[in-house]
């Protein structure tokens, strides 16, 4: 185990590293930059030539890629052209709260989709199968800008029951944050536990027929005990994939929730980025969702061994 | 098979009731404190907080709170003192101004200000590389201390916008001290003479500034602290202000206008802006905005007869009606209705369908003439873009609309790679600041490549000169409809002006004391809040 | 779009090549048993005829104003209502089915097409192709999905099929991870261990043994993400990079219709309802497929 996580954190510095390079070339693709966008409509070709300068945007691309990577290493990621803020604080400022939207919408999805997800399987074919199925599809369906505005019109306009948006820190009134925090990770966990019910009704489908759960059951288990002991973990590999898949996209991908709900995430700060062409920004933040997304999946892989031991972890193997 | 599934419901609605009511039992939402907080909706991120490089609309909206201008205007245009004592003494050849300065005037940071502080402030904007007010003033030769509070400017040339540039940022008074000491990270922490001093920012999210307690009119501040949040989402700013989470915002959505005056708790405030929409025609940039103009090769480019075809397609009261709910204020000039330079008698055209195909006739070009129309992608744009190519077929055009992201469509604009673009401007006070740059040969802001040496010269004498009489009959032939388009603009129609905004702003009704100003920009003077 | 329908059916007999002609057969008799799956089949079926044949099925021009009918809920004359622009509902959304189907799933395709053999060969061969490919994989999904799609529709040049690959490109990276997963749990098993003891080729253990029994979680995947496919469509032609407005697409209208949300909420639902009903009847048809292709069901 330790040296299949030594192997695999060696080769993950180098997947980063592979991460920061795309992003820097692809940004670079797109028509326009920084200062220009930045000078809008207004053209003012002395001070576009002067920051262009200022922020080595006249060098080449591999020059300005080093620099750029020598100084990430130092731990200087650099400011936004636009706003002149300090890209890292920035980041350090949104991550506890991307990573607090994340695990409240995955914990939400996964209250949905665990019952669901059970109840579909084991009443197959059953009205209550029917009904879980439209409702999670339902909810994968209906966009969370709609659900999102439909939410904040009758919870925070209508009833008053809670704020319309806004982040409070959890450590200044943990209430009041997770007031706030409730409706965006509803929304953003309802897709997502359409998703993970899906996958988990499929497997344990599959699993349910197979020859050691019915062993099981004929050897007069109780339904509960066969389905929580035996099957259910080995139907989760998949969906604890899938997991794994939806939290790099959590993690930078709450772009119309953050929107909606005014929260201060990756999301927002990325797209606005890549529309604001502010290159510092966008690296800093695909570089921490990398780092993110990498030891996520790393951990899923060490999940998978541990739901089922007959998977060998890679770089453990002897081949 | 039976046993499991009532458990697993009734462990699933436990956890959704848990859950619901440890999230809603407390629902006490106002309390009694002290502070006087104005949490105000913007609609965009504003750029760097340094009034020197600063461009961006909302950043100005920011500024109004933050940094005193020498002067400013009023709801009617005028020009009126701020920071100045009254308004310059400008010599007979109008080339030196001698303004007197308010005294008692603190920075933030404690400074004073005086005239060696507006010295400072004047020559950074014009000297600091990069500076974005540097083509604002570039008149301004030098920067004179007369006395402690009289400071005198000298201009290369008689320049009439000028005194209307220092009403906004080029006018914007910083402590020296403070920018010396931050170089260019002032942004990051600005320290002006405004009634609001700086307290902190988080990109993408919010402004907050809090009361001056040393500002020289505190007596008309009745704010403690300011919070600008940014909402993009015009729905989502509704939504936020009726829910209480914002007090105003700025930039109301006009088909959202009757959700705003259908709620009792919401004040609507309106003035018309300063800007304009409007479909701007490439003639003759081919090569880039920066080479010699060469005229493209398309009917567009090169016939007026049917740029005014195309013209007289389009409804400008219906277009209004449809994208703005009719609450916008439909024109055909550059100038808002209110300029006082705005030209008598002017009589916009009216859609024309048969003059229109006549025209296309009499310039040979076969129909149905495509036209490719390049918008940003904001939603309001492509709709406008949807109802110009649906009013325009009547005639004879084929127009494909092509929405474009905004850096991009700014890169092709460059470059000249477009055929009609649909993009505005968010105007000026002096009315030079909506025509000169747009229509003059080799302007900076001439996307169209046009040249008329005679159209150049009217707009030359009318920054020369003082009197005012006299520079509105210099635009009015600038923009006479019955004039050839070598000599009006309006006729050579390089750019078709189709609206201009009116600024919305909506209310809680327990915010009182605001004032809108067509500029756009939010003035919490005298404002206050129950 | 034709290509769509034959696509579904035609992917069990990729899966079981070596199957006779009878058990094909015996597939198809086991799908049509069950009515979820036939309900299914028959809706995407619908929806495809609806595309096809838009230009007799809909009442108006979709493109067609009319300044006198803004924003107006259903009626006689408009069954669904009318939009912004006073453009017909109904016949927008049986025009945008056209954009909407091709771009949610043709996109998915692609993105199988590409997923499923290299997540086979990642995960049935391990070692060195693993890693590569793994990395590579975790490299492109550590981008947002809509970021790359961006970067890739702009590099492609805007046009309808290359969003569309540019989807099922960005898409893929999700399927390769899935794949590989779902190899690596059934490689292990005994009779896969037994084909191999029996000195099976790997292509035959892979097509008649870890794919079948690897098919479940990629058909889910695959049906759930054509409702996400739909929608970046959408956002890319909103950029620039897909369909030209006025053209519909059932995501483009959902975007107009977040700014009338409270003034014309009939503008969301129908294009809403559509993509609901287009991924349910998806779902349902995979759950056919996927009960009809089980080698454990007898």
């Amino acid at each position: 185990m330790l040296q299949f996580l030594i192997r695999r954190s060696l080769i993950s510095i180098i997947v980063i590293f592979l991460v920061t390079i795309l992003v820097f070339v692809s940004q670079r693709l797109l028509p326009g930059d920084p200062v220009r966008v930045w000078v809008g409509e207004e053209r003012d070709p002395e001070s576009i030539a002067y920051f262009r300068h200022k922020y080595g945007l006249d060098e080449p691309i591999p020059l300005q890629y080093l620099r750029w990577l020598s100084l990430a290493l130092q731990g200087d990621l650099g400011r936004s052209i636009r706003t002149g803020i300090d890209v890292r604080e920035e980041i350090l400022r949104r991550l506890p709260i991307t990573v607090e939207l994340a695990v409240l919408a995955l914990i939400i999805a996964v209250v949905i989709a665990l019952p669901a997800g059970v109840i579909s399987a084991v009443r197959k074919d059953t009205t209550w199968d029917y009904i879980g199925n439209s409702v999670a599809l339902f909810g994968l369906s209906v966009p969370n800008f709609w659900l999102g505005i439909m939410l904040i019109l009758f919870l925070a306009v209508q009833l008053h029951w809670l704020p319309a948006s806004g982040y409070v820190s959890p450590w200044e009134d943990v209430l009041e944050n997770l007031r706030r925090m409730i409706m965006p990770a509803f929304v953003l966990g309802t897709g997502l536990s359409a998703v993970l019910m899906r996958q988990i009704r499929s497997s344990l489908l599959e699993v349910l027929k197979s020859d050691y759960v019915r062993t099981a059951y004929s050897k007069g288990l109780e339904e509960r005990v066969v389905i929580y002991k035996h099957a259910l973990r080995n139907a989760l590999i998949p969906a604890v994939t899938v997991l794994g898949l939806q939290a790099g996209a959590l993690f930078g991908g709450a772009v119309i929730t953050e929107q909606v709900f005014v929260i201060p995430g990756f999301g927002k700060y990325i797209l606005d980025g890549v529309f604001t062409r502010d290159y510092a920004q966008v690296q800093a933040v695909v570089l921490v969702t990398a780092v993110g997304y990498i030891a996520i999946n790393l951990i899923v892989d060490v999940i998978y061994s541990i739901i089922n031991p007959k998977i060998r972890l890679e770089g453990a193997k002897a081949e | 098979m039976r046993r499991i599934l009532p458990r697993v419901r009734l462990g699933l609605l436990g956890l959704l009731v848990l859950g619901l009511s440890a999230v809603m039992v407390s629902l006490t939402g106002g309390s009694a404190q002290a502070p006087v907080i104005l949490r105000v909706g913007i609609a965009e991120e504003p750029d760097i907080l340094d009034p020197t490089l600063a461009r961006t609309f909302v950043g100005r909206i920011v500024f109004a709170s933050l940094c005193d201008k020498l002067y400013d205007i009023d709801q009617n245009l005028e020009i009126v003192p701020q920071l100045a004592e009254g308004l310059p003494e400008i010599s007979p050849d109008g080339k030196t101004l001698t303004i007197k300065l308010r005294q008692g005037v603190k920075f933030h940071d404690g400074t004073d200000f005086n005239a060696e502080a507006a010295k400072f402030s004047l020559e950074r904007h014009l000297n600091l590389p990069g500076s974005r007010r540097k083509s604002e003033i570039a008149q301004l030769q030098s920067v004179e201390v007369v006395d402690g509070f009289t400071i005198r400017l000298v201009l290369s040339a008689p320049f009439s916008p000028f005194l209307a540039q220092l009403t906004d940022r080029a006018g914007m008074m910083i402590s020296p001290k403070a920018a010396q000491a931050l170089g260019d990270q002032f942004g990051t922490q600005p320290v002006c003479a405004g009634p609001f001093k700086f307290k902190e920012r988080v990109a993408q999210d919010r402004i907050v500034l809090e009361r001056f307690a040393d500002y020289w009119d505190k007596d008309k501040i009745f704010l403690d602290q300011i919070v600008f949040k940014i909402i993009v989402d015009p729905s989502v700013r509704l939504a936020n202000l009726k829910a209480g989470e914002l007090d105003l915002f700025e930039r109301v959505r006009p088909t959202d206008l009757d959700l705003v005056r259908a709620d009792p708790n919401l004040v609507l405030s309106s003035v018309s802006s300063l800007g304009y929409q409007g479909l701007t025609i490439n003639i003759a940039n081919k090569e880039g905005f920066n080479k010699p103009p060469v005229q493209l090769d398309t009917p567009l480019a090169k016939d007026p007869r049917v740029r005014k075809a195309f013209e007289l397609s389009i409804d400008r009261k219906v277009l209004n009606d449809v994208i703005n709910n009719g609450e916008f204020i439909p024109d055909c000039t550059p100038l808002p209705i209110i300029s006082p330079f705005y030209p008598q008698g002017l009589v916009c055209p009216e859609r024309n369908i048969e003059q229109a195909k006549q025209l296309l006739a009499e310039a040979g070009v076969a129909t149905p003439l495509k036209i490719t129309l390049m918008t940003t992608n904001a939603p309001d744009a492509i709709r406008t873009g949807e109802v110009i190519k649906s009013m325009a077929a009547e005639a004879g055009f084929d127009v494909t609309i092509n929405p474009v992201e905004f850096a991009t469509a700014l890169n092709l604009q460059d470059a000249g790679q477009y055929e009609a673009f649909l993009i505005g401007w968010s105007g000026r006070v002096d009315p030079d600041g909506n025509i000169h740059q747009f229509q003059t040969c080799g302007g900076a802001l001439n996307a169209t490549g046009v040249c008329d040496p005679v159209i150049d010269a009217l707009l030359n004498e009318a920054r020369a000169r003082s009197n005012n009489a006299e520079r509105a009959k210099l635009y009015a032939t600038a923009m006479d409809l019955n004039l050839p388009p070598d000599i009006s603009f309006l006729s050579r129609r390089n750019i078709i002006y189709l609206w201009h905004a009116v600024n919305f702003v909506a209310l809680n009704q327990s915010v009182t004391g605001f004032v809108a100003v067509p500029d756009g920009l939010l003035r919490f003077k005298g404002v206050q809040k129950r | 779009m034709r290509s769509v329908v034959k696509a579904k059916p035609s992917r069990p007999v990729l899966a079981e090549k070596a199957l006779p002609q009878r058990r094909v057969w015996r597939l198809i008799r086991r799908f049509t048993r069950r009515p979820p799956a036939i309900l299914g089949a028959s809706v995407i079926l619908a929806f495809v005829v609806v595309a096809v044949f838009a230009p007799w099925l809909a009442p108006y021009d979709p493109q067609a104003t009319n300044w006198s009918k803004i924003r107006k809920p259903p009626d006689p004359q408009n069954w669904l209502g009318t939009d912004d622009l006073g453009r017909d509902v109904l016949s927008r959304v049986i025009w945008g089915a056209r954009v909407s189907l091709l771009a949610g799933v043709v996109s998915i395709l692609i993105a199988l097409l590409l997923g499923v053999p290299l997540g086979l060969i990642s995960g049935y061969y391990g070692s060195w192709i693993d890693q590569v490919i793994m990395r590579l994989t975790d490299a492109l999904l550590a981008f947002p999905f809509l970021i790359l799609a961006i970067a890739l529709a702009v590099t492609l040049g805007p046009s309808l099929a290359n969003a569309t690959l540019a989807i099922g490109v960005s898409a893929a990276p999700g399927f390769i991870r899935l794949t590989r997963a779902q190899v690596l749990a059934v490689r292990e098993e005994e009779y896969v261990q037994a084909a191999r003891a029996l000195g099976a080729s790997d292509l035959r253990i892979i097509g008649r043994h870890v794919l079948p029994n690897s098919f479940a979680p990629l058909l889910v995947q695959a049906t759930v993400s054509i409702a996400g496919a739909i929608i970046a469509e959408s956002t890319l032609s909103f950029l620039g990079l897909g369909v030209q407005p006025p053209t519909p697409s059932w995501g483009s209208m959902l975007n107009v219709a977040q700014g009338f949300l409270q003034q014309a909420p009939w503008m969301a639902w129908w294009p809403g309802l559509a993509i609901f009903v287009t991924v349910l009847a998806f779902n349902l048809a995979g759950d056919g497929l996927r009960d009809a292709l089980d080698p454990k069901d007898y």
